[in-house]
């Protein structure tokens, strides 16, 4: 609270939280980078997971695979850092490469999601009538199968592979983003701006895509956050049964479901890749939290 | 009964989409239930296989067949031990109640209070340090929970068994001990959504005009905080709970597999590497009835509590 950015900081507010109870009408206006203080934690978290997955070969010392029998089980040294597993392989390495597997799941699946579902949402919005009924049905059809069970399913028959499980977690996600497409598109295309876009002669995917679609960003941005947060939970679940990309490739599931049969033996290896999954996460849910506070002040709850 | 129709539906649907999947997957299933190509399966070997399945009859015919055997109970036999599939699912799905039920009644018995808790200390330390670690609690994948709960309890302190199922009945004890921990496991993430919830919720009503009024015309606080606010606060609560306890059924997966817990998920997952088909099937059938029923449930529940949403 030291610095105030521009002008326009209001008056000294104290410590009183955001859409308080005595907050009536507009909120004031605040500088944004005070607005959301899960975004302003969260923001440069995810900032530096994306970092170190992608440069996991420059940062990783070792080979993630590199078995050394002679330091099994290592406690944490300088040469390596986070200690060994069980098979004398380097945890750090490991955990770098992993969260490759992790983010890139988390995020593409998302993006199959956020994008598949965008197009049908607004699609079913849009036209109403059968298209409508035909697209939403389906995807109240897709929510009934439970989404882990879903997941474990197809895997097996599909067989585990990196494309298979971001198909697979793509697909689960996907009504959660046709439905919230579904509902902002329904909310703004009698608005008298699309509308005069209307009036215009622009075609119906100018006027879904050049102006309502600008429109609805927020929400998609916020479900994104949170489905990331979620998919990368199913990611990993599914690695932990065995189900994730096939070893050697590392990722954290398989660490821990791997290291928890050694725990006895040592118990680090158990919990770096499970500390990895439950920050990932944690940033992931508060990211999309705090975007949720800070671009959608119609969902704004008393958080 | 509208409710009731539309549920029927999705699990027709469901069925559905199970019986085909195994007829869009690339490859024949008979191969793949023989061990894949790599086993060098004779065609008399897979004549018998389709036989079996009823895969050579003509596809519609299969389907309805299907269908009349799955709405009488019939799931079909284990392929592997001739078993009746629906007797296994039958003798498993209590095992697998006994891990849901108290994980519910936890998160509800502690999130509801949690929440509102929290909600009345808004602003005090109480307040973000309750929601930041309820944040973390679902944040925490439910075999990350289940492994540290192995390793704090049995394995460091040495008070509760890591794994295994011993049944009520014969020793009761026992089967306490050994349920600590799986529904422990279970009821994290619930518990931590179910607080969020009820938090959310409660600071909402509690910011609206007829609390106003009641405190107004002098009501103790008590009965405001009680009769006014946490009366309406509950109402969606009641519903995440419901998305909850279906989840719950999937997610006992996780927590079946940790803790050696047979339960229905486990028998799935013993017939995922053995690609027994049947089983698998029905498991994810009666996964995805339980899902739909839950929620069906749910929402009557929810007409119920707000007599302004009755269904018809």
């Amino acid at each position: 609270m030291a610095r105030m950015v521009g002008g326009d900081a209001p008056p000294d507010l104290g410590d009183a939280r955001q859409g308080g109870s005595g907050t009536v009408g507009q909120p004031r206006p605040r500088p944004v980078w005070r607005r959301s203080r899960q975004v302003l934690v969260a923001g440069p978290v995810v900032g530096l997971l994306l970092a170190a997955a992608a440069l996991a070969p420059v940062l990783a010392r070792a080979d993630p695979n590199a078995l050394n029998p002679r330091a099994k089980a290592q406690p944490p040294t300088l040469a390596h850092l986070l200690g060994t597993d069980e098979f004398g392989r380097d945890l750090l390495s490991r955990l770098l490469h992993g969260s490759r597997i992790t983010l890139v799941v988390g995020l593409s699946s998302v993006a199959v999601a956020a994008g598949l579902g965008t197009l049908l949402g607004s699609a079913a919005a849009y036209a109403r009538g059968p298209v409508e009924t035909a697209i939403m049905r389906a995807m109240d059809g897709l929510l009934c199968f439970p989404p882990i069970l879903l997941g474990i399913f197809v895997v097996t028959f599909l067989g585990p592979s990196l494309r298979n499980l971001i198909l697979v977690i793509g697909v689960l996600y996907l009504p959660r983003f046709t439905r919230v497409v579904h509902a902002s598109t329904l909310a703004i295309r009698e608005l008298e701006y699309v509308e005069s876009a209307r009036a215009l002669g622009a075609s119906a995917v100018r006027v879904v895509g050049g102006t309502i679609l600008p429109n609805i960003v927020a929400p998609i941005l916020v479900q994104a956050s949170l489905a990331t947060g979620h998919a990368i939970l199913i990611e990993s679940g599914l690695s932990f049964l065995g189900l994730g990309p096939p070893p050697p490739t590392p990722s954290w599931g398989r660490m821990v479901e791997q290291s928890g049969r050694f725990m006895q033996l040592s118990a680090l290896p158990l919990l770096w890749p499970s500390a990895a999954i439950s920050f990932t996460v944690l940033a992931f849910n508060l990211l999309g939290d705090g975007l949720r506070d800070l671009l959608d002040p119609r969902l704004r709850r008393g958080t | 009964m509208r409710r009731l129709g539309l549920a029927l539906v999705l699990l027709w649907v469901v069925a559905t989409v199970l019986f085909f999947s195994i007829h869009l997957l690339p490859g024949d299933p008979a191969l793949l239930i023989l061990g894949g190509d790599a086993a060098q399966a004779s065609p008399e070997q897979i004549a018998r296989v389709h036989a079996r399945l009823g895969l050579d009859r003509p596809l519609p015919v299969q389907y309805v067949a299907w269908l009349r055997r799955v709405t009488k109970g019939d799931l079909g036999t284990s392929l592997l031990d001739d078993r009746s599939v629906a007797r296994d699912l039958a003798n498993r799905l209590p095992r697998t109640l006994q891990l849901v039920v108290p994980a519910t009644a936890l998160a509800v018995a502690l999130g509801v209070p949690l929440g509102v808790f929290a909600a009345r200390r808004r602003g005090r330390v109480a307040d973000p340090t309750a929601s930041t670690l309820a944040l973390a609690g679902f944040s925490m994948p439910v075999f990350v929970v289940g492994m540290l709960l192995v390793l704090v309890f049995s394995l460091r302190l040495r008070w509760l068994p890591p794994t295994g199922y011993v049944s009520l009945t014969e020793d009761p004890g026992g089967f306490l001990r050994h349920l600590a921990l799986p529904v422990l496991a279970l009821a994290a993430a619930p518990l931590a959504t179910v607080m969020r919830m009820t938090r959310s919720s409660y600071l909402e009503e509690a910011a609206r005009d007829f609390v106003r009024t009641a405190r107004a015309k002098g009501l103790a606080e008590r009965v405001v905080a009680w009769r006014h606010v946490l009366r309406n606060a509950l109402l969606p609560v009641t519903s995440i709970v419901g998305l909850q306890v279906g989840s719950m059924f999937a997610g006992a997966v996780l927590v079946e597999y940790i803790f050696s817990w047979p339960g229905i998920n486990a028998l799935l997952l013993n017939a995922l590497g053995t690609r027994d088909y049947p089983v698998i099937q029905g498991v994810v059938l009666l996964g995805s009835t339980l899902f739909v029923a839950v929620n069906l449930v749910t929402d009557l529940c929810y007409g119920l509590v707000n007599p302004r949403i009755r269904h018809g």
